[in-house]
């Protein structure tokens, strides 16, 4: 007979297995891995190769994203959540910088860009000191270890339009998106990673995440260009509650985002100046949603 | 340690006046047995990166670790102040080594006796061997980060019998104006060597330091243009954000990082510039300059009492110059071979040719008082050197070391119209080194190598001569040992 622990221990044991179902069954073997040896990578004209990349692979990374790629690396108990994000499972073939829509794989560029850059506020060290080579090669060898990659193709890159000349109406305007779709609820009205959701969100592994605190200094893990910005919240990082706003936001209010953001950033900009001037306050949260401006 | 190792130079200088069995092997057992070493678990720790990440082989650092170190022991995630690390978390790291090697040392002038009678009645020379198990001394290395930005390393390091000095104690302002290209350190430190003696991957007597960064002509009394010994002074320096592009430009005391101001006033200059270019499969391969320049005391005052004539510390003038300077090139052929050359041209003012300049245990043996003047013939000693160390990475656990170095005086301090000129050869070096080192684990929390290395070295016409044709001298050593740090 079954005590009543051993009953609820099966039943959420069950619910995680339900709600995660990616993770619980994403434990691949060294066989089924190793099928994929010969994945390659193509980043500007150099063509990266798995096989090329068990050595640097072992040399640098195999500590926290472990030896299955599954993100279980020796370091990786010790970082802790919600301040620490756990290595990424390359199993899951599930990506947070990306050029491409949410929902796809990554291209062999991105994923080269963010070993490059490293992740900011995360145990992830930028790898720039690298040849170009040894990273096509990881790239290569990132990609051998999820089966999404043999079964699908990159998604496209999202268009993104030439960035208008910034001024004080865009900047507004930029304030009414933030407002419409919500931003605050996990930023804040300040940017400082305060908002109502801020302390209960959970990526897709149960894991807790902070929302990004755009007050600190720090720069966003994706990229800090106002193109990379541009990129974050209009695909979404793959994995954490931070999602893609590609079917809320227009490409031109998209860069009038981007410019209000920046008024909440540390680093001096033109927008901030701007925002200073036209003595921009935060947005209400209990006002009525702003309309959006046209058409959807 | 450089302590032991300056101790080691001496021995090779006055080698030639007064060679003492005893002194030289006791100077080789225990410069064997001090290492310098940086490699730090503590970082490790700290940031969750296994030693392989920073370290071709602990302790000698690649690329990624070299970019660590030139941004001031951070990693610059936003996340390298303490204030970010758990409480717990104490930056200490020691390092220390047991060893079992054997010491042989040809030529050693030794007393003879015949039966019967009890005291020396003769000389002879011969080779003397020792062997058996050691120790090093201990580092204490505590290092990283007080603030973003501001960096710290402090290092109080032992000889084998714990007698302690400091290695090394520097603060560091890092990123100034938010860029890489301004970082300036202050304290005693190790120079901006590419090729690092402090994570050097060799632990014997005369392999487990470059001879480049110590070379003295014989006789010659300049200890202060010994690159490989940390210093005290002040060092700006800069990299671009992949450190491919570095710089430095470093301001030291011509002290030879002797605290207390023991010889005068003087002051070195330590410049270097490198650039790494990406040569695609082959990897990333870096070329660079050195220079180092300076003056140094030869004339102190001294102070005559019942003991004889002392000099009295810190008052060297009588400034005169000296440089080194040469190319470091690190190059790889792929994920497994690299090779490191470094030259080295030298050249020491003739006073301290002539043996001015350091002074021996107080006593100033040669002292540039007024009316001294230099014997006739006597000329700048220079020489050149070249370095090349090759290494085969057959894994992160496990590399194959090589070495071979070897210095040639191009001019003696005595020249062709002095009375006695020296010969064109005298003191010249060549050592080989070969070993292993096989890390048997590899995490993010302690370093431990299984070390094994043997290293010969050659010299000519110093040894004693007594009936001899040749005064040439070769040392080797063999040494084993558990190298590790936690
Ligand atoms: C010290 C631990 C550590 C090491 C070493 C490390 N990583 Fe990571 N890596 C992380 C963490 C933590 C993350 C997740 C960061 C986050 O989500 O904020 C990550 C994320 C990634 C990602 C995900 C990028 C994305 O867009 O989602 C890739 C790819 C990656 N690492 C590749 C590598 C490669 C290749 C190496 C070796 C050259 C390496 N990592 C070494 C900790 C590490
Ligand atoms: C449901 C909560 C939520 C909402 C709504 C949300 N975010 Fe985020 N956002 C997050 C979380 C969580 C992160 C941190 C992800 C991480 O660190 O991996 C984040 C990160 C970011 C980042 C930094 C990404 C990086 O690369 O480090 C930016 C920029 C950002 N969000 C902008 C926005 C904008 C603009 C909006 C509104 C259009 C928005 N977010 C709406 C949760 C949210």
């Amino acid at each position: 007979m079954r005590t009543t622990l051993q009953n609820w221990t099966l039943l959420f044991g069950s619910a995680v297995l339900l709600a995660f179902p990616a993770a619980a069954s994403a434990q691949l073997s060294t066989y089924d891995i190793e099928t994929r040896i010969g994945a390659e990578s193509h980043v500007g004209n150099v063509t990266g190769h798995a096989k090329d990349a068990a050595l640097p692979y072992r040399r640098y990374c195999v500590g926290c994203h472990g030896p299955l790629g599954d993100g279980n690396g020796e370091n990786a108990d010790w970082f802790l959540t919600p301040m620490y994000q756990k290595p990424r499972d390359f199993q899951l073939g599930v990506f947070k910088c990306r050029s491409t829509p949410t929902g796809t794989l990554p291209t062999d560029q991105d994923l080269f860009d963010a070993i490059t850059r490293g992740f900011d506020r995360s145990n992830m060290p930028q790898w720039n000191t690298l040849s170009k080579q040894e990273r096509a090669d990881l790239v290569a060898w990132v990609k051998h270890y999820s089966p999404r990659w043999a079964n699908e193709k990159p998604g496209a890159p999202i268009q993104i339009p030439p960035e208008p000349e910034v001024t004080a109406e865009r900047i507004k305007a930029g304030r009414d998106v933030f407002a419409r779709v919500q931003c605050w609820k996990c930023h804040g009205v300040q940017g400082m990673a305060n908002g109502p959701s801020a302390s209960t969100l959970t990526d897709d592994l149960g894991r807790p995440i902070a929302p990004f605190n755009f007050t600190e200094g720090s720069r966003p893990k994706c990229g800090d260009t106002d193109q990379d910005i541009y990129r974050i919240f209009m695909t979404g990082l793959d994995g954490t509650p931070m999602p893609s706003f590609a079917d809320n936001i227009k490409p031109d209010e998209a860069w009038d985002l981007v410019f209000y953001l920046r008024t909440f950033m540390r680093q001096h900009s033109k927008e901030k100046d701007l925002a200073k001037g036209l003595g921009l306050k935060p947005v209400d949260p209990n006002a009525p949603a702003p309309a959006a401006s046209g058409q959807q | 340690m450089h302590v032991t190792r300056r101790l080691r130079m001496r021995n090779f200088v006055h080698f030639a006046t007064s060679l003492s069995a005893v002194s030289l092997i006791l100077a080789a057992l225990v410069i064997t047995c001090s290492q310098p070493a940086n490699a730090l678990p503590a970082f490790a720790r700290k940031y969750g990166l296994r030693c392989s990440a920073c370290h071709e082989s602990w302790p000698m650092l690649n690329y990624f670790g070299q970019k660590f170190k030139d941004n001031g022991y951070q990693l610059m995630n936003d996340r390298d102040a303490p204030i970010w690390q758990n409480p717990g978390y104490w930056p200490v790291t020691f390092r220390i080594t047991p060893i079992w090697h054997r010491v042989s040392t040809g030529k050693v002038l030794v007393d003879t006796y015949s039966s019967g009678i009890a005291t020396p009645t003769g000389q002879a020379v011969q080779r003397v061997t020792s062997s058996g198990f050691d120790l090093s001394g201990l580092d204490f290395h505590t290092g990283g980060t007080l603030e973003k930005n501001i960096s710290f390393y402090v290092l109080p390091s032992s000889d084998p019998t714990a007698s302690f000095h400091f290695e090394t104690v520097m603060g560091r302002l890092d990123n100034l104006f938010g860029s890489p290209w301004l970082n300036v350190k202050f304290g005693k430190f190790e120079l901006d060597n590419l090729l690092s003696e402090k994570r050097i991957l060799t632990l014997t007597g005369n392999g487990g330091i470059y001879q480049l960064y110590h070379f003295r002509p014989q006789g010659d009394g300049n200890i202060f243009g010994q690159m490989g010994d940390n210093q005290l002074g002040l060092e700006v320096m800069g990299h671009s954000y992949n450190d491919r592009t570095r710089y430095s430009a470093a301001l030291l005391s011509s002290n030879d990082g002797q605290v207390e101001l023991p010889y005068g006033s003087g002051y070195t200059g330590f410049f270097t510039a490198s650039q790494a270019f990406d040569a695609g499969r082959a990897g990333v391969e870096r070329i660079g300059f050195y220079a180092m320049v300076g003056e140094a005391p030869t004339t102190w005052l001294t102070q005559t009492g019942p003991s004889g004539s002392t000099i009295l510390p810190g008052s060297g003038i009588g400034n005169k110059s000296f440089s080194r300077e040469g190319f470091v090139g690190q190059f790889y052929f792929g994920p497994h071979v690299d090779l490191t050359v470094v030259t080295q041209h030298g050249e020491d003012n003739a006073w301290f040719g002539q043996g001015y300049g350091d002074f021996i245990d107080g006593v100033a043996t040669a002292n540039n008082t007024t009316g001294t003047t230099l014997p006739a013939g006597a000329q700048n000693p220079t020489w050149n050197g070249v370095l090349f160390e090759p290494h085969y990475v057959y894994s992160p656990q496990l590399i194959f070391i090589g070495r071979y170095e070897t210095i040639r005086m191009s001019q003696q301090a005595n020249g062709s119209g002095s009375a006695t000129p020296t010969a064109s050869n005298f003191g010249n070096i060549s050592t080989y080194t070969i070993g292993y080192r096989y890390n048997p684990f590899m995490t993010s929390r302690a370093g431990f190598a299984w070390h094994n290395e043997y290293n010969w070295l050659h010299q000519d016409g110093t040894g004693p001569t007594l009936g001899l044709t040749s005064a040439n001298i070769n040392t080797s050593e063999l040494l084993v040992g558990f190298d590790f740090d936690f």
